[in-house]
């Protein structure tokens, strides 16, 4: 039961819950982190590895690369070498993973009685992937990448935008400043020995983190999780990517797309998850644009028409997060008309406090959200990934329990003051999106960009 | 530690037990429908109100009315504007999810315990009141425009509705839910107040809760919320539009192609008008489609993405409906591999037919995927609140959750190699490729589906 404490019905203003995720953690001699977590509301078990390596552990020239080695973990291990999905496929479970800027993700949610199955699984690739690894298996992997790119990027409408802004937003330097998916040549150049030396350096038990969680008894899942994982040998943990300092300079693009409707996308550095400032700018975001109540929606929708949607979010990341706010036009509306109704809202949050009103609705929204998230075991986002999340980047699955008070400290002034230190217009970087020939509708001084 | 035999995969025990949700069920006086699902986890409930009112009840020439009456319910009811509603739904932590369908219209909202009424308040005036005036239908109106000429541009939803079209031509099923620009362009105020009227009726609708709320007392808030609601002229089946229009026949194959100079891949759909959900032969046809293209480790995934290296993924689908829906294969493929797939498909499509049936490898796995990971559907509230609403659509019985694993394992291959031969049929294949013609044309010529037919996009 992972709600505990009192709640009064009818109270408006402060929730009174206390949210928490009642779990075990382990540290094995190995350095693999251990969580558990017991929910015997339904007979499934979510297993949820964490590495703690993204694209921002890779070098120019090999971009893409962690994202690529992600397909790779599909693709068999030493001691099961016919593919991974089939084997829990057929014990009725569900899989997949993920790679971005900060860490990679695995997950298996199985039927309960098939966790160890999921265990072994998991463990013979943290332990014995390169036996099976194959310049076959990797050239196959390496081409289905290049089409996941040619489909959700390249042939997606304003697909490279969200490229092309973290392009900008963050200096060549930056390890945030190339994409997840990678450009197309570095993918053709990495080589089979890549992977091997990736592997080495990244995958092994002391730079990993796993959650078990849902209807399992915590004793035993600790010991089956020592019996498939205690034995891996440690690694080195891998150094940490320091962050860089802020980059502060302004730019202006326009990118030509096949596209009906010009966008405009405004983004700015801001501090990284955890950090001052986040949680507030999480509730301006929602202030400004989650819902039709919303300040930008509002004006720029409702009042004047000049954009068809507009949303706005802090995208928080580990080593510095950028908030970014995306407007479309209406046909005939050109973006620096956008671009101004934009800026005058930003300016409006920046020079006086919200409303007690606006703050209201954002913590409803969030707590509601802080419930909800907890109502699935496994997959992206669910119980046993936010434990994750929480220990791989703050060392502490408890944290989740204080997270919500992160954003009920969020009060008028704070937003006012992180917005003010964070969302000034000489910031920032303006990206306009337009029809093929007509770069009219860009916003005022744009330079031309061709994303690769 | 226990020594680990890595020789070997571990082999599951017995399957844990599991108790399919049963909803309780009860009925206001104006004939509203009321089902609920306790579960006590969390604070939260999820509740989906269902009309029967989807884009099937479309006018012919007013494709898209259900979506845009539908998209007005939260644009303000009685004397509250379409701001003050927006901020009444903020203030309780939730929001509208309008999801309309073919067949039905559902309105979802996640709501903490102690929002419960203010929802239901909120919602029965959403869907007995709306407020429909013209400023905000003119507004909504010019967003769905806008929304339209985006999608032109996705490959994806042109596919859609290119294939919709080519299935259905103007039957009920023949368009996608937002209609096209020429059609909304003909939809004002009163056409959406008076499908309001016919369409929407407590005798119709089902409302649903699952989460921490008993079935009394949620009754009891349904009353006091929905109660009142009554239409005029009473009862009617409130069936309407191009619903009843016959379903259409093909009788050959055929290829479409939309123009999509310099697209970076093909986007494909291929397929044919299929059964109802409730054709007898259901739990065969699912687990067909498991083998064929319903899962990773289906014949078309392996086909296309492992072994061709065409495509980042491809599947299939029976898209199970009041009326007979379509089957789909879905895909999005290299451009110079476009003829080379849809072969590679029809080939799959023959084969499971007949020639290569499925195998006893093949059926083990499609059962266990669609079986053993069947109570994985029900862990949230809202899962279970979109079960339910499948049974109240479908006119369902209270069993169909529990006999489904039973049924689909009693299933041989002979059943499902039967079934492939009633409901696939090649010879009848529709395509439809959205890529770059002058690249493709001339290839998909040697499919042999006659001559590929360029069309506009109807969006």
């Amino acid at each position: 039961m992972p709600v505990s404490g009192q709640y009064t019905p009818g109270q408006r203003h402060v929730p009174t819950q206390r949210l928490d995720i009642p779990f075990r953690k382990q540290v094995f001699d190995n350095g693999l982190e251990v969580v558990v977590h017991e929910d015997h509301a339904c007979p499934i078990v979510a297993v949820n590895v964490w590495y703690h390596v993204g694209s921002k552990d890779e070098v120019p020239g090999r971009t893409g690369f962690a994202h690529l080695f992600e397909h790779l973990m599909f693709e068999g291990s030493a001691h099961h070498d016919t593919g991974y999905f089939e084997p829990l496929q057929q014990a009725g479970g569900t899989l997949n993973g993920s790679t971005n800027t900060d860490r990679t993700n695995y997950w298996e949610v199985v039927p309960s009685n098939a966790l160890d199955l999921a265990l072994w699984m998991e463990s013979d690739r943290m332990g014995y992937l390169l036996p099976a690894l194959t310049e076959q298996k990797f050239v196959n992997q390496r081409d289905v990448v290049l089409n996941e790119r040619r489909q959700n990027y390249e042939n997606r409408p304003y697909g490279m935008a969200s490229l092309a802004m973290t392009e900008t937003l963050f200096p060549s330097t930056h390890p945030y400043h190339w994409s997840t998916i990678g450009a197309p040549d570095d993918l053709r150049a990495a080589t089979v020995d890549d992977v091997r030396a990736f592997f080495r350096r990244y995958y092994h038990p002391a730079n990993a983190s796993l959650v078990i969680a849902g209807d399992v008894d915590s004793d035993a899942a600790f010991e089956a999780a020592r019996a498939y994982f205690g034995g891996i040998p440690a690694g080195d943990p891998p150094d940490i990517v320091a962050p860089p300092p802020r980059h502060a300079a302004a730019a202006r693009w326009v990118i030509e797309d096949r596209v009906e409707l010009a966008r405009l996308y405004l983004g700015w550095l801001t501090p990284a998850m955890f950090a001052d400032g986040d949680a507030e700018l999480d509730v301006l975001a929602d202030a400004l644009a989650s819902g039709k109540a919303s300040r930008l929606y509002r004006a720029l929708v409702y009042d004047q028409r000049v954009a068809t949607e507009v949303a706005a979010y802090q995208n928080s990341r580990e080593l510095g997060s950028y908030f970014q706010v995306v407007a479309t036009a209406v046909p005939g509306v050109s973006l620096a008309t956008l671009e101004a109704a934009v800026r005058r809202e930003i300016a409006r949050v920046v020079g006086e406090d919200l409303d007690a009103d606006e703050i209201e609705r954002a913590l409803a929204m969030t707590e509601s959200s802080f419930v909800g998230r907890l109502q699935s075991v496994g997959g992206f986002g669910g119980t046993s990934d936010q434990l994750n999340s929480y220990n791989v980047f703050l060392g502490d699955p408890e944290y989740f329990s204080r997270d919500l008070e992160r954003y009920r400290q969020a009060t008028t002034v704070r937003i006012r003051k992180a917005a003010a230190a964070f969302l000034q217009e000489p910031h920032s970087v303006t990206l306009s999106v337009v029809p093929g020939g007509q770069t009219a509708l860009a916003a005022d001084d744009s330079t031309p960009m061709v994303v690769a | 530690m226990t020594a680990v035999d890595r020789g070997r995969l571990p082999v599951p025990g017995a399957e844990p037990a599991f108790v399919f949700p049963t909803a309780t069920r009860s009925r206001l006086e104006n004939g509203l429908g009321i089902w609920t699902v306790r579960r006590d986890q969390l604070p939260l409930v999820s509740v989906v109100v269902l009309l029967p009112a989807g884009a099937a009840c479309d006018p012919v020439d007013e494709a898209g009315l259900a979506a845009i009456t539908a998209d007005m319910l939260d644009e303000g009811s009685g004397d509250r504007s379409a701001i003050q509603m927006q901020e009444a739904l903020a203030r309780i932590g939730t929001d509208l999810d309008t999801e309309v369908g073919s067949d039905a219209v559902g309105l979802s909202m996640v709501l903490l315990e102690r929002f419960l009424p203010g929802g239901l308040q909120l919602l029965a005036d959403m869907v007995c009141r709306p407020r429909l005036a013209d400023a905000d239908v003119a507004r909504v109106r010019d967003l769905r425009m806008n929304r339209l000429r985006q999608l032109r541009d996705s490959p994806p939803v042109t596919a859609e509705a290119v294939f919709a079209g080519l299935l259905y031509g103007t039957h009920a099923y023949g368009h996608l839910p937002i209609g096209t620009s020429a059609s909304l362009e003909r939809i004002g105020t009163s056409a959406i107040a008076s499908f309001h009227d016919r369409a929407y009726r407590p005798s119709r609708t089902t409302i649903i809760a699952v989460g921490a709320v008993e079935h009394a007392a949620f009754e009891r808030m349904v009353g006091d919320t929905f109660g009142a609601w009554t239409c005029s002229p009473p009862g009617g089946s409130g069936e309407t539009g191009a619903a009843q229009s016959p379903m259409p026949a093909a009788d050959r194959a055929r290829l479409l192609i939309v123009d999509r100079p310099g697209a970076a891949q093909t986007e494909l759909r291929i397929g044919h008008v299929a059964v109802p959900r409730k054709t007898p032969d259901f739990h065969a046809l699912v687990l067909l489609n498991a083998a064929l293209g319903g899962h990773f480790m289906s014949r078309i995934n392996l086909n296309l993405r492992e072994r061709k290296g065409y495509t980042y993924g491809a599947r299939s689908a029976f898209d199970f409906r009041r009326q007979a829906g379509p089957f789909s294969v879905q895909t999005s493929v290299q451009t110079g591999a476009t003829a080379d797939s849809v072969r590679e498909v029809l080939g799959e499509l023959e084969a499971i037919r007949g020639p290569r049936p499925v195998t006893e490898d093949e059926l083990v796995l499609s059962k266990s995927t669609l079986t053993k990971g069947y109570p994985r559907s029900f862990e949230t509230t809202g899962q279970v609140a979109r079960g339910l609403a499948q049974l109240a659509l479908y006119d369902l019985s209270d069993d169909t959750f529990a006999t489904f694993g039973p049924r689909v394992r009693a299933l041989s291959a002979a059943d499902v190699t039967a079934a492939g031969r009633a409901h696939l049929d090649p010879a009848r294949i529709a395509v439809v490729a959205v890529g770059d013609r002058a690249r493709i044309e001339d290839d998909v010529r040697s499919l042999g589906i006659g001559d590929p037919e360029i069309v506009a996009n109807v969006l």
